[in-house]
C-alpha cells in the first residue's frame, strides 16, 4: 500500500472525482429566472418572493437533506433575519446589503445557540425542540410590541436603494434582480459545501451516524456548523422578503412557515440541491393560481396536490425525473 | 513486560441489575492476534462498546498504548488508533464503496472539516481509498452502492472502512457473522494478511476461524473473564468445554 502515493487515480474514478464540476443542466434555473424577468414583467413581485423562498428551502435542504436533521422550526431563523433587517430599516438604517449581513449574523447566532442545546437529541425529540425554539421566538416577538409591532406587524420600514443607486420600484424589477443575485451567492455557497469533504461527512452522518462516530468524526460539531450556516442563510432569506415587502409580520416566525417550506422542499425533492428550486416555484405558482381561481378553497387543492406527490412521486419531482430517466435507459 | 496495545483495569458495567462487565482485567499486546469468545450474552460486544467509548463504564480504566482513554470521546480514541468493525454491517449503505472508504480517510486526514474545496480535489484521499480497495480485492466494486454488494463483500467493505483509519488496535466484532460458509474464506484471508503492526481482537463464534486466526484466546462468561491462554490450552480446558464448547459437542 506504500506505493499508493505514486498511483494516479484510475480512470473509473474520474466521474467520482469530478462530480463537483458544474454540469449543463445547472444553468437551467438561472436561464429560466432570466427568461421569466422578460416574459412575465407583471409578476416580478411574486418572482422575487419565489427567489427569496428558494433560498429558505435551500437552507433547509442543507440540514434536512444532507445532515439528516429533522426540523419543524426553521422559521425561527427566517423570522429572526426578517425582524433584524426590518427593525434596522424601521429605525433609520435602511441600507439593504448590511441589513442582510446583520440578519445572517443574528439568525446564525440563534442557530448556533439553540443548536448547541437541541442538537444533542435526534428524531422526534429534536423535532419537538425545534418547534419550541420557533414558538418561543414567536411569542417574544408578539410581546415586544414596542420593537416589533407585535401582532400588527412591523410598520414603517424604509429600505434605501441598493448601492445607493437602485431604488426598489413598484414593479419589483429591482427586488427580482436583488433576490436573484443573493440567491445565486447562497446557492454557490451551499453547492460548494455539499461537495466538500465537510458536506460528504454530513451525508455520512445522515446515512449512518453510528459509523460516523466510529470513524472518528466529531458528529456534534459537524451538525452544529451545518445548522448555524443553514440558520444564517434562512435569516438572509427572511431579510430579503422583509426588505422587498417592506413589512414583517408574526407569520415570519410561525409554524405555518416552517411547515410550508418543508412541504415545498418535499415536493421538489430532499437532499438533491435543486429540489428547493423546483418545489418552491411549483408551490408558489400553484398557490398564486389556485388562490385566484378559487379564493376560498385553494388550500384544499394544495392539499390534494401534496397527497399526489406523497403517493406517486416519492422523492419529489426530482425523484420522478430520476426514475423516468432510469426507465428510459433500461432496454425494453 | 512490554507496554500493552490495549489494556483494561477492573472494567465494570451493568445495565440495571444485569452485569455485562464485571472487573475485566484484559491486555491486548501490541501486534497481538487475540480472540474473545464466549456464549451468547457473555458481554463480548458490550466489551467492545465500552472500550471504544460507545458505552461509559461504571468503574475501571481503559489504556491505549499506556495512555488513559477512559474518559475520551469516541472520536478521540479513533484518532489515537483504536478502531472497530461492526457485527451487523454498519456501512453508508446508499453510498458507493469508494465513498465509504474516503469518508473514513478524510476524517483521519483531517480533511473532513473543509467546507470549501471539493472532495474530488483531495486526490490523495481518493487514491489512497482506491489503493486500499485494490489491496483488498474490492476495487472492481468501487463505484457500486454498498447495499448492492453481496453480503460477504459488505463484510469485507466494513473492514476496509476501518482499515482506512490506519488502526493500531483493531476490534473485529464477528467479521464473518451471517456470511455463507463459502464466502468466509475471503474474510479469513483478509484478516490473516493484516499488517503485523496492527494488533487485533476478534470476537467470533466460529471456532474453526478463531483457532486459525488467533494465537491467544480469552473466554468471557457472564461479563467476567473465565480463562485466558493459548488456543491449545483453551481447547483442552475442562471449564471452557463445559460452559462453551460443550454447547456444540454432539451428545
Amino acid at each position: 500500500m506504500a506505493a499508493a502515493d505514486q498511483l494516479a487515480p484510475p480512470a473509473m474514478l474520474d466521474g467520482f472525482a469530478r462530480r463537483h464540476r458544474l454540469r449543463a443542466f445547472e444553468a437551467l434555473p438561472w436561464l429560466m429566472a432570466l427568461a421569466a424577468y422578460f416574459v412575465f414583467p407583471d409578476y416580478l413581485a411574486l418572482g422575487a418572493q419565489i427567489l427569496a423562498t428558494i433560498l429558505f428551502a435551500l437552507s433547509l435542504d442543507l440540514v434536512l437533506g444532507y445532515a439528516g436533521i429533522v426540523t419543524l422550526g426553521h422559521a425561527a431563523f427566517f423570522g429572526t433575519g426578517a425582524y433584524t433587517a426590518g427593525i434596522l430599516a424601521a429605525n433609520g438604517w435602511g441600507e439593504p446589503i448590511s441589513g442582510l449581513v446583520a440578519a445572517a449574523a443574528a439568525a446564525g447566532a440563534v442557530g448556533f445557540l439553540s443548536g448547541a442545546i437541541i442538537l444533542r437529541t435526534t428524531g422526534l425529540t429534536l423535532l419537538m425542540q425545534t418547534l419550541v425554539v420557533a414558538a418561543m421566538l414567536s411569542e417574544l416577538a408578539n410581546k415586544a410590541t414596542r420593537i416589533t409591532g407585535g401582532a400588527d406587524g412591523l410598520q414603517g420600514m424604509d429600505v434605501w436603494p441598493i448601492f445607493g443607486a437602485f431604488r426598489f420600484d413598484l414593479f419589483g424589477r429591482t427586488a427580482y434582480i436583488y433576490c436573484a443575485a443573493v440567491l445565486m451567492i447562497g446557492w454557490l455557497l451551499v453547492r460548494s459545501i455539499v461537495y466538500s469533504p465537510f458536506g460528504r461527512s454530513l451525508t455520512g452522518i445522515r446515512e449512518n451516524v453510528v459509523r460516523m462516530h466510529a470513524v472518528g468524526s466529531p458528529v456534534r460539531r459537524r451538525k452544529l456548523v451545518a445548522y448555524t450556516i443553514s440558520a444564517a442563510l434562512a435569516g438572509i432569506s427572511g431579510a430579503l422578503i422583509a426588505q422587498t415587502a417592506q413589512f414583517v409580520g408574526l407569520g415570519a416566525l410561525g409554524l405555518e412557515r416552517s411547515g410550508t417550506v418543508l412541504i415545498m422542499l418535499i415536493i421538489g425533492g430532499v437532499g438533491q440541491l435543486y429540489g428547493a428550486f423546483i418545489g418552491v416555484t411549483l408551490y408558489m405558482i400553484a398557490q398564486d393560481r389556485f388562490s385566484t381561481i378559487d379564493p376560498v378553497y385553494w388550500y384544499f387543492w394544495i392539499g390534494l396536490f401534496m397527497i399526489f406527490v406523497v403517493i406517486f412521486a416519492r422523492g419529489g419531482v426530482l425523484g420522478l425525473i430520476e426514475r423516468a430517466r432510469r426507465q428510459m435507459r433500461r432496454p425494453s | 513486560m512490554t507496554q500493552a496495545g490495549l489494556e483494561t483495569q477492573g472494567l465494570c458495567k451493568s445495565f440495571g441489575a444485569l452485569p455485562v462487565a464485571s472487573d475485566i482485567n484484559f491486555r491486548l499486546e501490541s501486534g497481538a492476534r487475540h480472540a474473545l469468545i464466549g456464549p451468547n450474552g457473555a458481554g463480548k460486544t458490550s466489551f467492545v462498546n465500552l472500550v471504544t467509548g460507545m458505552l461509559k463504564p461504571s468503574a475501571g480504566r481503559i489504556l491505549l498504548s499506556g495512555e488513559d482513554i477512559t474518559h475520551l470521546p469516541q472520536a478521540a480514541r479513533v484518532k489515537r488508533g483504536l478502531v472497530r468493525t461492526f457485527q451487523i454491517s454498519a456501512l453508508f449503505r446508499r453510498l458507493s464503496l469508494i465513498e465509504n472508504v474516503t469518508l473514513a480517510i478524510s476524517e483521519r486526514e483531517g480533511a473532513a472539516g473543509d467546507l470549501i474545496r471539493p472532495a474530488g480535489r483531495y486526490r490523495e484521499v481518493i487514491e489512497e481509498g482506491y489503493a486500499l480497495l485494490e489491496a483488498l480485492g474490492l476495487a472492481a466494486d468501487a463505484l457500486r452502492p454498498v447495499n448492492e454488494l453481496a453480503y460477504g463483500r459488505q463484510r469485507l467493505a466494513d473492514i476496509a472502512v476501518s482499515l482506512g483509519l490506519k488502526p493500531k488496535v483493531l476490534l473485529l466484532d464477528e467479521p464473518a457473522a451471517g456470511v455463507p460458509s463459502g464466502e468466509t474464506g475471503a474474510i479469513i484471508d483478509m484478516i490473516e494478511r493484516l499488517p503485523a503492526d496492527i494488533a487485533f481482537l476478534i470476537i467470533e463464534h466460529d471456532m474453526e476461524l478463531v483457532f486459525r486466526l488467533a494465537n491467544r484466546i480469552t473466554v468471557l462468561v457472564q461479563g467476567s473473564i473465565l480463562v485466558e491462554g493459548a488456543p491449545q490450552d483453551i481447547a483442552a480446558d475442562a471449564q471452557v468445554r463445559q460452559v462453551y464448547l460443550g454447547e456444540r459437542r454432539p451428545r
